[in-house]
């Protein structure tokens, strides 16, 4: 049955759907929601399992011949992608039962979460540069509602600012489809792929791959183009962030890494050197940034910066070890940032204040809490059993490799700074004299938020440990992006 | 034909990068709009204007101009089209809420 690989969109669209009918049953949203995440998990499983076994699944609508339709790709590193985000989302719509407030689940909060992972998981499936731009928008069409539903001042403020740098780049976006179209002449993106290797890639082609690049960078907020994301994510409420920081960026990020391993590959000279660059530029400024406030949210926000330039590094470097390392890196950075995301919103709501230096002593009053956020620090900074640790790894080892001794050394020290920062969270808020705890909320709300961010945790834990098991996938991810001519392949069947 | 065009989508983006960098909503607005304007020309001419016939099959003889770009823009027109709804609403909303359409005031705390 290939038309099975359609089931990561069509499951949670439809469900959506079917949300729309009763927004004010908050009981019967909350149950078909997490009924709908659950079983779109399990398909996705199965998926994975079964490109591992088969190889790369493709269908193409309306069994068209195959650069004329609208072609859906299911390889390993999309397939890895999208459970990764249907994980967080199931997790999140969890978290969100008792933190989001019964207003919010009223006013279409669930169909808003379920459209943007069809949006997501659109992204990752498409084969065809144009639907990708769809899926885009269907995705930032779910956002701007999450990002600006509450109507609270701030959100509508910052809400703008996000939706017109959308706007920008998507217009972007389309003025580089169509150069793209003028050059090559086609849509689906195997196509596209055999036609710049017969043009044995242009000039032109490689202004294309910066304009992309820009286009990708804006949505997954790369050096020059992050300006928008601190203030943006700071204001909607803490599941939509942990979403928008988990799914968001990294769509931009396949994105970038999708284009760079299938298009441009046969001049990097320019274009992957531009990569490192920024990549490595954007670590800076995410370190400059993650040491600079003493916002809890802002801290990990800006941590979002940092893994953006990681995961782009690793793809820089055009080798086995660096693409694997960013797959694996990317996978553990979605888990880790809503876990982090989902603690430091407990933190907030058990001291009233986002400030650090407003709080202390959380540690004896919440001593779970305090150790699993410890525990999913450590993680975010790569200390070796735990889930960040083998991606940076293959990533540096990619770096070394490739012969960028300097930018690899860059990356290790970048991990130093992530730790100071995320400690730095640990050392104020949860050591030294108890400060402003304001026990508003009773035990057991506390508690129902603490129960999915611990399984979170717990699940990034397991993905530090067995990463053994993992690696036969990620191997056949980094396959896929190293040898464009696997995924071209299996699409046009020749 | 063509190169008068790329002129104008030229025109159109400059135009709508000047309304952009304003400090009005609603100037901004109408340059994501003139923008969107542009972007569409942009598809329209990149599929080679000058020549071929309407692609109707059974009403003319043909050789056809290129019909892909035509449902591209069609897509793009009606996605745009919905954005600047939302963002219309929404900049009344805001205008509404922090009682300003000045971006420059449009600024928050950090703690919030």
């Amino acid at each position: 049955m290939t038309n099975f690989l359609l089931t990561p969109i069509i499951l949670p669209f439809f469900t959506a759907i079917l949300l729309m009918f009763a927004p004010k049953k908050v009981y019967y949203q909350r149950v078909v929601t997490l009924v709908s995440l659950i079983l779109t998990t399990a398909c996705a499983v199965y998926l994975i399992q079964t490109i591992h076994t088969e190889g790369i699944q493709v269908v193409t609508f309306g069994n068209w011949p195959e650069p004329f339709g609208i072609t859906m790709v299911a390889d390993m590193v999309a397939m890895l992608l999208v459970t990764t985000s249907v994980i967080v989302a199931l997790f999140t719509v969890w978290y969100s039962f008792k933190s989001i407030g019964i207003e919010r689940e009223k006013f279409f909060y669930y169909p808003g979460v379920l459209l943007m992972l069809t949006g997501v998981n659109g992204a990752f499936l498409t084969g065809d540069i144009f639907n990708l731009f769809v899926f885009f928008e269907v995705l930032l069409m779910a956002s701007y509602l999450l990002s600006v539903l509450g109507g609270e001042k701030g959100q509508l403020r910052e809400s703008i600012k996000y939706i017109l740098v959308n706007v920008i780049s998507s217009a972007l976006f389309v003025i580089t489809v169509a150069f793209l179209y003028s050059v090559v002449g086609t849509l689906n993106m195997a196509d596209i792929s055999v036609k710049i290797a017969e043009l044995n890639q242009p000039g032109i082609i490689t202004t294309i791959g910066v304009l992309f690049l820009i286009v990708f960078g804006l949505k997954a907020a790369i050096f020059p183009l992050f300006f928008w994301l601190p203030s943006a994510y700071a204001a909607p409420p803490i599941p939509v962030l942990a979403l928008f920081g988990a799914l968001l960026t990294k769509v931009g990020v396949y994105a970038i890494t999708r284009t760079y391993t299938l298009f441009f590959v046969h001049d990097t000279g320019f274009t992957h050197t531009l990569l490192l660059v920024l990549s490595c530029l954007t670590i800076l400024a995410g370190c400059i940034g993650a040491l600079s406030t003493f916002n809890v949210k802002n801290i990990i926000i800006y941590n979002i910066v940092i893994a953006v330039g990681v995961i782009l590094y690793g793809v820089a470097q055009m080798n086995e070890d660096g693409l694997m390392g960013a797959m694996f890196y990317i996978v553990h950075d979605m888990f880790i940032k809503a876990s982090l995301f989902f603690l430091v919103g407990i933190m907030i709501v058990v001291t009233g204040t986002a400030n650090l230096k407003k709080m202390g002593g959380i540690m004896r009053t919440y001593p779970t809490l305090a150790w699993t956020y410890l525990i999913a620090a450590f993680g975010l900074a790569g200390i070796p059993p735990l889930s960040g640790f083998i991606g940076k790894m293959l990533i540096v080892e990619g770096g070394l490799a490739a012969g960028n001794l300097w930018s690899s050394l860059w990356i290790l020290l970048s991990s130093l700074i992530v730790l100071l920062s995320v400690i730095r969270i640990f050392i104020y808020g949860f050591w030294g004299e108890a400060k402003t705890l304001v026990p508003k909320e009773s035990r057991t709300h506390y508690k129902q938020l603490l129960i999915p961010s611990m399984l979170l945790v717990l699940l990034t834990v397991a993905y530090g440990i067995g990463a053994e098991w993992i690696t036969p996938y990620m191997q056949d991810a980094a396959d896929v992006l190293l040898h464009p001519s696997v995924y071209t392949d299996a699409v046009l069947k020749e | 034909m063509e190169t008068l065009m790329v002129c104008l989508i030229g025109i159109f983006v400059v135009v709508a990068t000047y309304l952009l960098l304003s400090k009005n909503l609603i100037r901004i607005i109408l340059g994501t709009a003139l923008l969107s304007h542009a972007v569409h020309l942009l598809i329209l001419t990149i599929g080679e204007v000058k020549k071929g016939d309407v692609p109707l099959l059974k009403e003319t003889p043909g050789p056809y101009t290129d019909a892909l770009p035509q449902a591209l823009i069609l897509t793009a027109i009606v996605i745009s089209f919905a954005v600047t709804a939302f963002l219309l609403v929404l900049a009344y909303r805001v205008y509404a809420t922090n009682k300003t359409d000045n971006v420059e005031k449009l600024r928050g705390d950090e703690y919030e």
